[in-house]
């Protein structure tokens, strides 16, 4: 997959309360940050995307190939939705068979979807976990384990709803590194986000959303600068973007060593 | 005068062997905000039901040590009567609602009829701790039906109603969107402001330096250190317990930009500013 696209896409969930009214929007192989307030729009358009739900109006199309006609389940085998909730994508009381469970629902053998759970888990670093009961572990190693349930299924597009929430340092590295190695196997990533400075470390395209519009959608780079139209949108911008701005300083820093090489270079 | 003294607290959850609260030894002084920081096995939630009550009362286990809040030893009384010096807020406010309750008033109520407060000073009370939150306006409205950060915000005005000698915040942000949180955060202000001990749980180290008088930082359920902001962030062996320091601080390490007197390195943009300038 090289290219999700989304044409005036209009939906709501009730008559008189419209989430999108004709929003466009097209995903590449930039990895992708989602930011915009609670209600803003970002998870009711993943469920789009991953056809859980059904536009009013509008066409989403794969590589110029409309996906109208395709079902939640054939979409499953090429879009996987890493759930904010763990909760809400949990079934099963071992954590193999919790991670296999996707994979062999999208047609895998039980040696391919094996196979593939252990590789999961293992770039998730819980492969010591296996015969865990989920509910067993702590709620940043569920999210971890519903990671691992999408990554076994090997998707070519890999969508996340707020993957750092409740994740300390260590985790969200783990996250970060787990994002890096997607986007080098080619495939295309797209994460909601709360976090301003993860989004900004990570991503090289960031789009903001309000009210079910796209207020700001470029490079990462220059949307973060931009403090007037995250302000619209209730969002702060990160923190070394702050930083260099309290400084006086109007340049786009968006990474740490960034700053630290540009005040060296003043000393 | 200490709020909160713990004496050599040891814990470790039912059908586990290891400890999960390692020999604990601290106190809180009245009106002082205290953060506690570390990874997530680090126990630091653990620690937080360890002060009101949860641990050992609704949590058994094995339990060692002694834990004072207000005078009272909390392993020698009950929750019912621990809730009223100590409040604890959830990491996510839908733990904190009962359910039992089909409005914001009547969920603030809730505790208060439990602890038997009469009527009248009843709804003084829950018009004072809604209007202070902020969240006055929706008061008839179903907690449910709330945004994340109202619900969080009815949350600690339901815990803050009982009038508690100290509030506790695990994560109370963690599952709010960058508004949501700044409410929560402004509110966090205002109780320092007005000399309420607190006790902090948060992973955003800004928050911490921002407001935390002292910074506990656990590991594996030991305590490492106890001290200010300034020297706690200023460890070079932070991240070996898995926590980083404020980007601010992380960029005055790079620079060494530091206080000249204490060789400690600023834990705010303020102070960053203030150092750069001497410079």
């Amino acid at each position: 997959m090289n290219r999700f696209k989304l044409k005036d896409i209009a939906f709501s969930y009730s008559p008189d309360v419209s989430i999108f009214e004709g929003l466009d929007l097209t995903f590449d192989s930039q990895t992708t940050a989602i930011v915009g307030q609670n209600g803003a729009g970002k998870t009711t358009l993943v469920k789009i995307m991953k056809g859980l739900l059904k536009p009013s109006k509008g066409t989403l199309s794969i590589d110029g190939e409309s996906i109208a006609d395709q079902t939640a389940a054939q979409l499953a085998k090429r879009v996987g939705l890493v759930f904010q909730n763990p909760n809400d994508q949990i079934f099963k009381t071992n954590v193999l068979e919790e991670v296999m469970f996707g994979p062999l629902n999208i047609g895998f053998s039980r040696f391919e979807a094996e196979k593939g759970a252990r590789e999961a888990l293992k770039k998730v670093g819980l492969e010591s976990k296996v015969s865990d009961n989920p509910y067993d572990l702590s709620l940043s190693e569920r999210k971890l384990i519903a990671l691992a349930s999408i990554l076994a299924m090997d998707t070519e597009m890999v969508i996340f709803d707020e993957p750092t929430t409740g994740q300390d340092f260590a985790g969200k590295e783990k996250i970060k590194a787990i994002i890096n190695e997607l986007k080098a196997e080619g495939k295309l990533i797209l994460c909601i986000l709360h976090d301003m400075d993860f989004a900004a470390d990570v991503f090289e395209r960031t789009v903001v959303l309000n009210q079910g519009e796209v207020i700001l959608d470029g490079q990462t780079r220059d949307v973060f600068p931009e403090k007037n139209v995250l302000e619209k949108a209730y969002l702060e911008q990160p923190y070394v973007t702050q930083i260099a701005q309290a400084l006086g300083y109007n340049d786009s820093f968006i990474h740490e060593s960034e700053l630290v090489a540009f005040l060296n270079n003043k000393k | 005068m200490s709020v909160i003294e713990v004496e050599n607290l040891k814990y470790r959850y039912p059908d586990t062997t290891t400890l999960v609260l390692d020999d604990l030894s601290f106190s809180v002084e009245k009106g002082e905000c205290l953060g506690i920081v570390g990874e997530n096995t680090a126990g630091k939630s653990t620690l937080c039901y360890a002060l009101a009550g949860l641990v050992p009362h609704f949590y058994k286990g094995a339990y060692g040590g002694k834990v004072t809040v207000n005078g009272l030893v909390v392993r020698e009384h009950e929750i019912a009567t621990i809730v009223e010096n100590i409040g604890l807020v959830f990491e996510n406010p839908f733990s904190q609602m009962t359910g039992a309750k089909q409005t914001v008033y009547g969920e603030v109520a809730f505790g208060l009829e439990n602890m038997g407060l009469p009527r009248k000073n009843m709804h003084t009370r829950i018009e004072k701790y809604l209007k202070l939150l902020d969240v006055y306006s929706v008061k008839d409205k179903n907690p449910f039906d709330l945004s994340g950060g109202q619900m969080q915000r009815v949350a600690i005005a339901s815990v803050l109603a009982m009038e508690p000698e100290v509030l506790i915040l695990d994560e109370p942000t963690s599952q709010l969107d960058p508004q949501g949180s700044k409410d929560v955060f402004k509110v966090i202000e205002q109780l320092t402001g007005k000399g309420m001990t607190i006790i902090l749980v948060e992973h955003k180290m800004e928050q911490i330096a921002q407001y935390a008088d002292r910074v506990l930082l656990l590991h594996e359920g030991k305590q490492i250190d106890l001290d200010t902001p300034e020297k706690i962030f200023s460890r070079l062996d932070l991240k070996e317990f898995g926590v980083r320091p404020p980007v601010v601080t992380s960029i005055a390490q790079a620079l060494t930009i530091r206080y000249p007197d204490t060789q400690l390195y600023p834990v705010t943009i303020q102070e960053f500013k203030r150092l750069e300038e001497m410079k």
